[in-house]
């Protein structure tokens, strides 16, 4: 079982990504689950989604989850939310952050000792996609750190997800995809 | 037809709603009659959206409360339309008159009940206070566990519901969030399959058949009134069980999915047991598992048909084992919880000498965790191995503040 937790703001696409990794995954013969917290949703509130991968069905609907990998995707949630809850000794964080991984670390003390990888993906939204829309470019980071799969294949799969968008638009978002796979660190 | 057909992968990453969705278009529904509530709400928006694409040659009738979206199905259906709608909580609550009309009426429609919590406290998440308010209400109940079950029992429901000899109202209920919003993969069937499957809709009684000309919604007192009930319970006591199992075979036929009318899981063996409902039976399902490696025989009976309440089943699926716990996702409200109530019935005058204790649990969406389920099997071996129940009768599973227990 893979597990992963979303730590994101209500309208920056947490839901879709996560249902959008699912979908990806699903089609490699594995099973997949996405859902997500909402409380009274409104947008810019924190909120978390979550993946669960394995190779047999998923039974399991408990909330709970310590997950294997942690995703950021709003660069305050790391001081206003305890992004580390319920974290394992291997547990993986990608973070959207303008900081490197070592200044962020000093930032957030809580983060010393943990593996953790930086990324921009508010900037990379900005750039390519032309709004802070941080969901796919954390896709393309988790690709690289996690190696799941190649990033062709990746990105082909998720222009079929994408495919009711203007093409403009997908192609942006596969710019976003390989920016933040390669920048990662 | 009028209208396109959608091709679908094998496996679709849908969640509950959107499973539902599907599911009514394939169904071609005539008419839906809306008013739309958290988390159901996509159900009627993926139905007004397939239904303006131009996937359904249908109607979608906005209107102005849910006690007008089931006054408006039940026109519909009289007139002799295949009519659907869904709702959760207070939307359901306020419909509640009219659920008694449709079901008096012998109209047969599919609700969609996305469980929810009704207020106060004002909580949009899940749980089965509105599935319980709607049971003594004359409708068929199914349960889904998770989205599959979702798209599999809409189906379904339409194939029991519209039966000429059933006639009667059918609500699939899910759980709100862990199963509306939750995405999972989905086998589905190609719309040809699916609609094959429910059938082309023959109504009876309707009102638009201008040669067979009827009355429906009448008055009868005390010299009718009395008839009228006893029959339709006589409907849903005799002739909806033989119905619902018949359309399991069929689709299990069709698509390899086998579903019963309660589900057991490990239970030939099994020593001590849960009884519950909606997504916790799956979770429950995996902590038996592991309950197992531990040494704890443990089992699970979940209940995919509510009502009519599968009174002889649930009796024969707890007929060996030693400690049941009855989960209601509900307030009893000063009363043991209504699995408890029912599983007590059910087993009273039979020769078991099983330990039952009662837990309510998850309200408003509060988690049930595996570990909770890991304390509840030991606490239910504890009973076995002391040979009485060592606790309260009523306890509560993850409420914050000083143990509560009662009875």
């Amino acid at each position: 079982m893979l597990e992963i937790r979303w730590h994101s703001r209500a309208g920056q696409g947490a839901v879709t990504g996560a249902k959008g990794l699912a979908d990806v995954i699903s089609t490699t013969g594995k099973h997949v689950q996405a859902f997500a917290f909402y409380g009274s949703a409104k947008r810019g509130a924190a909120m978390t989604a979550f993946n669960r991968v394995d190779d047999k069905v998923i039974m399991n609907h408990e909330k709970y989850m310590e997950p294997d990998f942690v995703f950021v995707i709003d660069p305050a949630l790391v001081y206003t939310s305890d992004v580390t809850v319920n974290h394992k000794e291997n547990t993986i964080y990608i973070i959207t952050t303008h900081l490197s991984t070592d200044e962020l670390v000093a930032s957030q003390p809580k983060l010393a000792g943990k593996k953790v990888y930086t990324v921009d993906c508010i900037k990379i939204a900005q750039e390519t996609i032309g709004k802070a829309i941080p969901n796919t470019p954390m896709l393309g980071a988790f690709m690289k750190v996690s190696g799941m799969y190649d990033i062709e294949f990746f990105k082909e799969s998720m222009k079929r997800i994408l495919g009711k968008l203007p093409q403009k638009i997908i192609d942006a978002n596969m710019f976003a995809i390989q920016r933040a796979f390669d920048e990662v660190k | 037809m009028a209208f396109d057909k959608i091709q679908l992968k094998d496996i679709e990453v849908w969640d509950g709603n959107h499973a539902a969705a599907q599911a009514m278009r394939q169904c071609q529904i005539d008419v839906v009659a809306a008013y739309p509530i958290t988390p159901s709400t996509p159900i009627v928006e993926g139905y007004a959206k397939f239904l303006a694409d131009g996937y359904i040659e249908g109607e979608f009738v906005m209107v102005e409360s849910e006690h007008a979206a089931m006054s408006g199905c039940i026109g519909a259906a009289a007139a002799g339309g295949r009519v659907a709608t869904a709702t959760s909580s207070q939307g359901f609550a306020l419909m509640v008159e009219t659920l008694y009309q449709a079901s008096g009426m012998r109209l047969p429609i599919v609700l969609n009940l996305v469980n929810r919590a009704l207020a106060a406290p004002l909580n949009v998440n899940g749980d089965h206070s509105d599935m319980y308010l709607g049971r003594d209400s004359g409708w068929i109940q199914l349960n889904a566990y998770c989205p599959q079950n979702a798209y599999d029992l809409n189906l379904i429901a339409f194939k029991v519901s519209e039966d000429h000899e059933i006639r009667l109202p059918c609500m699939v209920h899910q759980d709100g969030f862990m199963t509306s919003h939750t995405a999972q993969g989905v086998y589905t069937l190609s719309d040809d399959a699916a609609y094959g499957f429910v059938g082309e809709y023959k109504p009876m009684n309707d009102m638009l058949d201008f040669e067979h000309p009827v009355t429906h919604g009448v008055q009868t007192e005390e010299d009718w009134h009395f008839e009228h009930k006893a029959r339709q319970h006589n409907d849903l006591m005799v002739k909806v069980m033989p119905k619902i199992q018949a359309a399991f075979d069929d689709f299990e036929k069709l698509t390899g999915r086998k579903y019963n009318i309660v589900e057991k899981y490990d239970m030939d063996d099994a020593d001590v047991c849960v009884v519950c409902m909606g997504s916790s039976v799956e979770t429950a399902r995996e902590v038996a598992t592991e309950m197992r490696a531990k040494g704890i025989k443990a089992g699970v009976v979940g209940l995919r048909v509510i009502r009519p309440f599968p009174f002889f089943e649930i009796a024969d699926a707890l007929k060996s084992v030693k400690a049941i716990a009855a989960l209601d996702r509900s307030s009893p409200n000063g009363a043991p919880g209504m699995l408890f109530n029912e599983i007590a019935g059910a087993l009273f005058n039979t020769d078991t000498k099983a330990l039952l204790s009662g837990y309510v649990y998850g309200l408003g969406g509060r988690d049930l965790t595996k570990a909770h389920l890991v304390s509840l099997f030991t606490e239910l071996q504890a009973n076995v191995d002391a040979g009485k129940v060592t606790t309260s009768l009523q306890q509560f599973i993850g409420v914050r503040g000083p143990k509560l227990s009662f009875l």
